[in-house]
Parts: structure tokens; sequence; C-alpha cells
């Protein structure tokens, strides 16, 4: 039955999914910011893991170890200097930054590395080749179990900062009301600059499985980006953080067993789910309204 | 010396002047109580002494510091905690994680989630539940709770009383004496009289941004806070 | 309480809709149109393909901000009606309908189909309906992108453009870009000085308010997505006009959205000029730097962050906020004016 494998293949392409939507998220679930330019940051992180194994000839599950520090501050000056300044004008003004961030990037990676494809493959090793041979009809690709491995620790962990400990608790209180909290003394700028930080080294993350897994080349942004927004869609936008990963799921499932109809349906097969998804009553799968870190606020119009 | 000194405060909205001119100095220790009619501009003077709301001018000066460009996050380091209008709970956080999110692990101070649950016992058993699920005397309390957590110099409350059933008003007006009891110095807004009355030992009247009427408990009489309080004693007589 | 001495001189208020200020504009407005229309008499060739460009920029401006600036309705899929205006043209062109009415009957279309659309995404707000509206029309380019009839992903042409020699084709689009520009700037103007321009405002302000004073929230958006829906549809096949050549992942590109929201954050987002201006800068920072590369296209995203940092409420809004001054006579003013006396006994501040 090559649905299950199928299927199973379309998850572990969803904990993929999954990751690149996290950060996501998390910035929309904390701050309203629709970050335009998140595929791109990923695709840097891919970069500089690049870079990093240029120099050093290690696995990028090594290399990526010390970009994480670097993508951390890098999100967190991104916010504590632009983000949050664009913030203060009105919701609508995120999204021509995070535009323009997007194209500075894309292009200065271009002029800095070459428009060529690449992949980081080769550099992983037999993991991003082999696979478990479970049945005689079912196979897990290592990376792809690897990924969606990587993908329930990263969330797990990322929902149990945000529940057990006091920066997370903060982070969540912020979410809810800036204003008091701040009155019962949470820096809500420093929050948000930590939130950002941890959203562009998940970014990264995703963007090392996305250099394993498949290529990337500088303008390789925007098509995952519309992806990972879909995955946080389809998950609920008043659900947990877990929603993002569900969404990633359903989405990797939905794109499979379209390409296994036929190879050129398989993207617009998520498309068509996601708008299922959008179509039905609660227009999201977890959208319950209550609990975690996202909350459906309403729109208050756009502010000049 | 006082411990919070206000000098010559001026408060907008955008082009509104909210508070015109208030002068006010609070020793460490006693209680004054703010009152006045909507609109009056009480809240947005708490507000601002709270760090949330920058003055256009004056001086806020707080146990010697000048606190007026402080913003509200290093006012409650420095001591000062405000328990807002509408209480403002973190509705999707249960009580326990809105009173451990105030916590300042660098104040000391007799306030910590146990003590703060023993002053309040109504919370003791709702620890988990949501906050948003609350009737609105628990709410106030988990509010006022929140704040004290953070071992606060000057308490800062800010109609307390408002929406709630008098038996709820009674039982935070009793938790409130505990805390004043303990020589906590508090300034408060409070839109019933008697209760202000009844817990302050100073009393200001502010109407339409100024402060129009002040003085002790004994010193008071009913009559004249009314007059004041309403701006009867001004206004046109032909 | 005074007694009052006799009759009392109430102030009324009259409401007025057109300053000196806003007349001027407009006839100002009126006039450039009327010089605009010269274009291809007095200047020729490239000139007037570049202003053809100009103008599909300036449609595509003015109706983005008609959903976000005025609708508070942010649409990253206005795209999907630019490459349906376009195809439909192609296809209406390939059955025997002549070329310069394929374009307007696929304008039509596009608003046709914008209707069932908006009973998909106006369900939401924010977010959902910002992805939303990208992913239908992402889903829309694939699905374009599979039928051969129409060139598939190789792309299509306006053969039957062929029939014009160059000069006149070109003269002929410029028109009809600067007939559908004017009509839909025209169109949201008069609409915003409707009854449904106030609503729009409430709605844009706070909706729960505005739905419980009786406005009909979801009919005012829906009304201004159809609009965008046309006009994006004019913009599409003006596009296919101009360019003569597309291909559904350039057609349907998400780049659109991104433009448009350039044009109207730098111009000023809720204002009525601000997507014009805006039109203009990002064409002249196409027109004058695309030679330079990627260079080029870091100074536009450059420009992006600093008006986002600096001026936030873009040029016109800008000028808006510090001068007070409104061109367009879009609002309402009221002027005190001195009501003559009341009668004896009517009224009056007669005392308690």
């Amino acid at each position: 039955m090559t649905w299950i494998n199928d299927i199973v293949q379309g998850i572990t392409l969803g904990g993929f999914y999954g990751l690149l939507a996290c950060g996501l998220a998390l910035m929309f679930g904390l701050m309203r910011i629709i970050n335009l330019a998140h595929g791109d940051i990923a695709v840097l992180g891919a970069y500089l893991v690049f870079l990093l194994l240029e120099h050093w000839h290690v696995s990028p599950f090594i290399g990526i170890l010390p970009v994480l520090p670097v993508m951390l501050l890098l999100g967190y000056l991104l916010q504590r200097t632009m983000l949050e300044r664009s913030l203060r004008s009105g919701l609508l003004v995120p999204l021509l930054t995070t535009f323009g961030l997007s194209i500075v990037i894309q292009n200065l990676l271009e002029q800095g590395f070459s428009p060529d494809v690449r992949s980081l493959g080769e550099n992983a090793g037999s993991i991003a080749t082999s696979s478990w041979q479970i049945t005689s009809k079912l196979s897990i690709s290592t990376i792809g179990a690897l990924t969606l491995g990587v993908a329930i620790v990263i969330f797990g962990s990322l929902q149990w900062f945000l529940s057990r400990t006091q920066p997370g608790r903060q982070m969540r209180a912020t979410a809810q009301d800036p204003d008091t909290a701040e009155l019962v003394g949470i820096d809500s700028r420093a929050v948000y600059g930590w939130a950002t930080a941890i959203a562009v080294a998940i970014a990264a993350v995703a963007g090392m499985f996305l250099a394993i897994r498949s290529t990337f080349f500088p303008y390789a942004g925007p098509d995952n980006l519309i992806f990972a927004f879909e995955a946080v869609v389809i998950g609920g936008l008043g659900s947990s953080l877990w929603g993002a990963l569900l969404g990633g799921i359903v989405l990797g499932v939905a794109q499979t067993i379209g390409g296994q109809i036929n190879p050129e349906y398989s993207i617009l097969a998520g498309h068509l789910v996601f708008l299922l998804v959008l179509a039905s009553p609660r227009g999201g799968l977890l959208t319950l309204g209550a609990g975690g870190i996202a909350r459906v606020r309403s729109a208050r119009g756009v502010s000049a | 010396m006082s411990l919070l000194s206000v000098e010559g405060l001026e408060l907008r909205h955008g082009l509104l002047e909210a508070v015109r001119g208030v002068d006010i100095a609070i020793a460490e220790g006693e209680t004054v109580a703010l009152v006045g009619a909507n609109g009056a501009g009480k809240t947005t003077l708490l507000r601002a002494i709270a760090g949330a709301h920058r003055p256009s001018r004056g001086r806020i000066v707080f146990d010697g510091r000048d606190i007026t460009r402080l913003r509200a996050h290093d006012c409650v380091r420095m001591g000062i905690s405000l328990v807002p209008e509408g209480r403002r709970l973190f509705g999707d956080l249960t009580v326990e994680e809105n009173l451990l999110v105030g916590a300042q692990r660098r104040r000391g101070g007799h306030w910590t989630l146990e003590t703060v649950l023993e002053a309040f016992p109504m919370l003791a058993r709702l620890r988990e539940r949501r906050a948003k699920t609350l009737s609105g005397g628990e709410q106030q309390a988990t509010a006022i709770g929140r704040a004290l957590i953070a071992n606060p110099r000057l308490l800062l409350l800010d109609e307390v009383s408002l929406g709630l059933a008098p038996l709820a008003v009674d039982a935070v007006y009793e938790s409130l004496a505990t805390v004043i009891a303990q020589g906590a110095t508090v300034l408060l807004v409070e839109q019933d009289l008697t209760r202000a009355v009844g817990v302050a030992e100073r009393v200001v009247c502010m109407l339409e941004g100024r402060f129009v009427l002040e003085g002790r408990r004994g010193e008071l009489t009913r009559e004249q806070i009314t007059s004041a309080y309403f701006g009867l004693s001004r206004g046109a007589a032909a | 309480m005074s007694a009052a001495a006799g009759p009392v001189e109430a102030p009324r208020a009259a409401v007025q809709r057109w300053t000196r200020v806003s007349a001027g504009f407009s006839s100002g407005f009126l006039g450039v149109i009327a010089l605009m229309a010269l274009v291809p008499v007095a200047l020729g060739g490239n000139t007037v393909q570049e202003m053809t460009t100009l103008l599909t920029f300036v449609l595509m401006a003015v109706m983005w901000n008609a959903l976000a600036g005025y609708g508070g309705l942010v649409s990253v899929g206005l795209q999907a009606y630019i490459g349906l205006g376009a195809y439909a043209t192609v296809w209406l062109a390939s059955h025997s309908v002549s070329p310069y009415l394929a374009m307007v009957i696929a304008t039509l279309f596009c608003g046709a189909v914008s209707v069932p659309l908006s009973f998909l995404v106006l369900r939401f707000r924010g977010a959902q309906f910002a992805i939303g509206t990208w992913v239908v029309a992402e889903a829309i380019g694939i699905y374009v992108s599979f039928d051969s009839s129409l060139g598939a992903g190789t792309g299509t042409s306006l053969t039957q453009l062929d029939a014009y020699s160059q000069g006149p084709r070109e003269n002929y689009t410029y028109w009809m870009t600067l007939g559908m520009t004017v009509f839909f700037v025209g169109a949201l103007f008069v609409l915003l000085r409707s009854r449904l321009g106030s609503s729009l405002q409430a709605i844009r302000d706070d909706e729960e308010a505005a739905a419980s004073v009786g406005v009909r929230v979801v009919a005012g958006k829906r009304v201004l997505f159809i609009l965008a829906g046309l006009g994006c549809g004019a913009a599409g096949a003006m596009t296919l006009a101009n360019i003569l050549f597309i291909e559904p992942t350039s057609i349907f590109s998400v780049n659109y959205s991104a433009y448009m929201i350039f044009m109207v954050l730098v111009g000023g987002l809720g204002t009525f000029e601000g997507p014009i201006i805006g039109a203009i800068i990002f064409y002249v920072i196409q027109n004058q730097f695309s030679s330079n590369g990627t260079w080029y296209l870091v100074a536009l995203g450059a420009t992006a962050i600093a008006f986002a940092l600096f001026l936030p409420r873009g040029l016109w809004g800008e000028l808006e906020a510090r001068t007070g001054i409104r061109f367009m006579p879009l609002g309402y003013r009221l002027r005190a004016s001195k009501a003559p006396p009341l009668r004896d006994g009517a009224g009056g501040g007669a005392g308690p």
C-alpha cells in the first residue's frame, strides 16, 4: 500500500513545514507581526551553515551549533532596532519593513554567494540518503524521521518554556496584554526581542534541514514562506503552538498524496486542503479561542 | 522626606489635557485616597506615577530619585506597583501564574506566593483556575496579590470596588486593611466616598485635572467633599 | 443657573464637503488627466509604453489601498485578478472577440470571480485573510498553468493585437489604460464620498462599534473587494496589452502584492492621493535603476525599510498629518455659522 508510505512521508515533510512555521507562529502569536522575511531568514541560516562548512569540514548538524547563537543575536537586534519601531507606527508597517528586509537579504545573499543552487545533502553524509525499511512496503527516510523528531523536540521545548518558566510566563502575559505586562514589571520590549531571537534561531534550524533535504539558493525564501504560512493557518490561529506543527503535517500529507496522483499536483493539493480548512466552520483545525500563546483578537482595522 | 513627590505634573492624551499641574507628597506609611468624578484625571495620574504615561511637564520623585522618564517595568523594580482599573488580569494564565508573573526576584520582602495566598484565602483553592473564569471579587483579589508580590513600597490602586458586589468589596477592603496595617504606603482611587474616607488618612479630590480639595480624614465633612467632587462651589452665580 | 436676558443666538454648524483647496486641487486633477490624454499625440514611442506601465502601477496601488487603507483588509492575493484578467483576455481573443473588447469583458469576468471568493475570504480578517488571498492566487495560477490551450507553463501572448501596427497599438493601449485607471479611481472616489465611505471609515476604526450602529460591515467590505477585483483584472488585461507576453509564474506572482504594499505604504496608506504618489516613486526607481542589477533591488528594499522606520505614514500621510490639508474633498468639515436670533419664547436659557 503505497498510500501508507505516502502518509508517512507526508508526515515527515510536515515535520519540516512545522519547523519552518514555528518561528512564524511565535512572532505572530506574540506580536501580531507577519514576517515576510521569515523564509529568507531560514535561507540565510542555511547559508551561514554552508559558510562554516567551507572552512570546517563537519556535518551540518554540528555546523548549525555555532550558527544558532549568531541567529539569536540577529533576531534580537532585528526586533529591537527595526520591528519594535515599526510596530509602534501601526500593525501594517512591519509588513513593509519585513518586505524590505526580505529583498535586502535575498539580494545580499546573491551578491555574497552567487545565485547557484546548492545543497548540504552531501555534507550530511549517509543520513541524507538512507532510510529504514520497516515493512516490505513501508520505509521512512532517515532525514525525514530526524526532521520530524527535531520538530517535536523543539515544539515541545518551546511549549515547556512557555508554560513552565518565568520568562515563558512573561511572554504569554505580554502576548495577552502588553500594557499591563509592563505594569507588573515585565520589560515588553525585551520579551519581544527574545521571542524574535528564538523565532529566527528556529528558522535557521529549518533552513539547515531545507539545505540537507533538498536545495537552496538566494531566492528560495518566498517559496517556502507560503508553506509556513499555510501550516500556521491550517493549524488554527487561536490554538497553541502545536497547531503550527499539526498544520504542517496536514499540509505535508496533502502535498505528498496529491503528488502521488500527479507530481504536478502536489503543491496545488496543499493549497486546496488549505482552502478547505479555511472554508470549514472553524477556519482552522485547532481554533478553540483558548489557551496557549496565539489568540485571535479582533482585528482593529488598519491604522496609518 | 516623602516617599513620593509629584511636582507640577501635566499629563495629556494627545491634545487633551487630562492633568493640569498637580502637586502632592506622600510620606512612607501613609494612605491617601484620590476621589473625583469620571474623567477627572485620576487614572491618568496613577498611570503616570507607575510609569505608564509620560508627563508633558513636571516631575515625579520617588525615594529621592527622579523617575519622571522611567518606564513602567523599571518603576516596578523601584518599588511602585499599580493595580489597574478593571483588574486587567492575564485571562489565559492561571491565578498562580498571574501571581508569579509579577514576582520580582531582586526585591525581597514579606510578600511571596504563599503569603499572598494567606492574605487572600479565597484564592488558595483557585490556584489552577484560568483567571478569566473568576468572579469579579476573585479577580480583584488576584490583581491586588499580583501587585503585592512585587513587594512594592508604594501601592497604587485604581477603582478596586468598580463592578463588584458589596460583599466582594468588603472582602477586598478587609484584605487591604491587613496590607495597610503592615506599613504599606497606599494611594488609591476610589469612587465610593465612604470606603475612601474609611480607609485613608488623607483625602484629595480631583476635578478636571486639578486638585480642588485636600485634607485629613477628620477635617473634612462629607458635604465639603461632595461639593468639591461635583464642582458645586464653582460655576456661574449670576 | 443664570436667567437669560433675551433671545439667544444658537451657533449652528454647516456641513461643508468642498473647501477652496480641494476644489482647486480637483480641477487641477482633471486638468492633468486631460493633459495625459494628449501624451500619445505630443510624445511618442517609448514614452507611451512607459506611461502605460506607470498607469497600471497606479491602478494596482489604488486598488490595494482601497482594500487595505479604506477597508482594513490586507490582501496578499490581488495578483489573482491581475493574472485572470490577462489570461481571460487571451482566451476571449482566441475565441474571436476583438482584443480591446476582450479586455473589458475580462475585467468584468474578474469582478464576477471575486464575488464567490469574497464569500470565502471575507469571513476573516488579519493574517487569515492575507494568507487566504495569497493561497487563492497561487492555486488559480497553478490551475491556469495546467491549461495547454493557454500556453501552460511556458506562457502565451495576445497575438490578435498583431492586427494593429506598433504605434497605433501602443496608443490604443495607452488610452484604454488611462481610461480604466481614471474610471476606477473615479469609482473609488464616488464610493468614498457616498454613505458607504463613512461606513467604511467606521468599520476601519472599530468594526464592532460600527456593526452595533447598523453599519453593514461585510456588505461594505464586499463592495471594496469586488471593486479591487475589477480594478486588478483591468490592470492585468492592460499589462498583457502592454508587455504582450505573459507566463503564469510572473503574472500571478506575489511580487505584485509586494509592489502594491511598497507603493501604498510609501505613498501613504488610507489617503486617496498616497498610492498615486507611491506608484510614481516605485515606477521611477524601477525605471532609473533596474539596470544596476541586484543593487537596485537592495536599494528598493532599503527604501522600504527606511520609510517604515522614519516615514511610516508615507509621504502623503505625513503631509496630511502635519499640515492638516486635505486635497481631495473626501471629508466633512463643520463650519460654524451665525444663525439668526431665535423667536421670543422659543428656547433660550430662561432659567430653571
